[in-house]
């Protein structure tokens, strides 16, 4: 398969490499959704809240981080801050923070949509037949909310696995990163190799997404 | 009148400088059914969402079996379980099926026990002809079906009293009849209720008393025969005179 520039992934380890490449990708999504998702549906609740004040703060968050590109984002926190505060962030903790700081602004968007869609006589009903509002909100408000919220934040995961790409240009070696070295360092013996190992990455973020995507699909329409 | 379950004295509510109910007063014996007419915008609606503490009022005081509801009450979920209520929009919990829509008012409110609540839903449910929709989820019945549903659900808590509001308002026109046919049977039992309603000969047929509001206040009060045969205010023949206008209409076509 000269051609297609596929050998190039049996020549000692860069397949191994490749996945570990992607097993970084993987790692600093899992660890921002992880932060993303609670501190998410707490600036959720916080949105749908009457304080003035709170929701405009929210608001501008939300904003600020949904306006600016994330590779913006990314050198702000990553080059700004060393020159600024003097932080000597690693480039997949400066990584984790952009992603959670995105994250967060998603989810919470995320989760106040899914609280506002529950009806006003979801409420009424519950109050009507003696619930009271813990019980309202334990036993109507929350499971719905849930399951409006589920697929969505899934999809908001796949999302941050595709935009992991990005962090190559903040120097750390991801999967993207791993391919161009590969690349790079078969240049001369396989020309052709760009072709077959982008066509890996490919492949590889698709195995990672598609799963995901996938239940999320099966569990919309399972509480559709 | 021992028998009177509940009194409004002097009922008023506002929105805002928007005045909807003006001094309402209303008494309710045990058995009774009720049926508030009137044209839309009139306070039907508020009223019944006033009597089950979901409005707050500016004035006046609304008691059941004595008991004050009051909207910042700590009892007022207690009270609440004494009043069973169905609205227009249908309003089924959609997560949950038909059975546990039922029963979870009884299970998490009062604490019975699942089984007596289980067998009392099912039998209720097969009153009202939907036992074998015990499994169903809410978005797999018709409009009909739902409202039956909510009507069950309200009716497991073994309420003193049932406000209907314009249940059947939402319904498609071969609906309303299943539905109502469900409320003229708990009539038969001897229920207590409050119905408001668009359904003129249902609301002849049921009521014990017609109550006429208009512009926020009680216009009229009578037997359903003489309020629609011989109204005594000019407002409620001219509201009955629109229904007329309709079923001409309707003919004519």
């Amino acid at each position: 398969m000269q051609g297609l520039g596929l050998e190039v992934l049996l020549k000692g380890k860069n397949a191994a490499r490749l996945l570990s490449g992607l097993g970084v990708a993987m790692r600093i999504s899992l660890v921002s959704v992880l932060i993303s998702i609670p501190l998410g549906i707490l600036l959720g609740v916080l949105m749908t809240r009457k304080n003035i004040v709170i929701r405009a703060i929210l608001k501008i968050y939300l904003e600020i981080i949904r306006i600016m590109p994330q590779l913006v984002l990314l050198f702000i926190v990553f080059f700004g801050t060393t020159r600024v505060f003097g932080w000597n962030l690693s480039g997949e903790t400066a990584s984790v923070i952009v992603f959670s700081l995105w994250g967060t602004a998603e989810m919470s968007d995320l989760v106040r949509g899914a609280l506002i869609s529950i009806p006003q006589h979801q409420y009424e009903s519950a109050a009507a037949l003696g619930l009271t509002p813990a019980q309202t909100y334990l036993y109507i408000i929350i499971p719905q909310t849930v399951r409006r919220l589920i697929p969505l934040s899934i999809n908001l995961i796949t999302r941050m696995i595709k935009t992991t790409s990005l962090i190559l240009m903040i120097g750390v070696v991801e999967v993207l990163k791993v391919a161009q070295q590969i690349i790079e360092a078969n240049r001369m013996s396989s020309p052709n190799a760009a072709f077959g190992i982008y066509l890996t990455v490919f492949v590889l973020y698709f195995l990672a997404c598609w799963p995901i995507s996938l239940l999320a699909k099966a569990l919309e329409k399972r509480w559709a | 009148m021992s028998d009177v379950i509940l009194t409004l004295r002097g009922v008023t509510k506002r929105f805002g400088e928007n005045g909807v109910l003006e001094g309402i007063d209303l008494d309710v014996k045990q058995g009774e059914v009720v049926v508030v007419l009137g044209p839309s915008g009139c306070g039907k609606s508020t009223l019944l969402r006033c009597i089950n503490a979901l409005e707050e009022i500016q004035a006046g005081e609304i008691r059941l079996e004595g008991e004050k509801i009051d909207i910042r009450s700590k009892s007022l979920a207690g009270v609440r379980q004494k009043i069973g209520m169905v609205f227009q929009s249908y309003d089924l919990f959609p997560h949950l099926n038909v059975l546990d829509n039922v029963t979870l008012a009884p299970l998490k409110v009062q604490k019975r026990a699942k089984a007596d609540a289980q067998e009392e839903a099912l039998r209720l449910l097969e009153r009202v002809g939907l036992k074998d929709k015990a499994e169903s989820f809410p978005r797999e019945l018709s409009g009909g079906q739902k409202q039956r549903v909510a009507i069950v659900r309200a009716l497991i808590m073994h309420p003193e009293i049932m406000l209907f509001d314009e249940v059947t308002a939402a319904l498609d026109p071969e609906m309303v009849r299943e539905v109502l046919d469900v409320i003229m049977g708990l009539a038969a039992q001897g229920r207590t209720m409050i119905i408001v309603t668009h359904e003129m000969q249902f609301a002849r047929a049921i009521a014990d008393r017609i109550v006429f509001i208009d512009g926020g206040h009680i216009v009229e009060e009578s037997s359903p025969e003489e309020f629609f045969t011989n109204p005594k205010t000019e407002r409620a023949q001219n509201f009955l005179r629109t229904f007329l206008f309709e079923t001409v209409k309707k003919t004519a076509e």
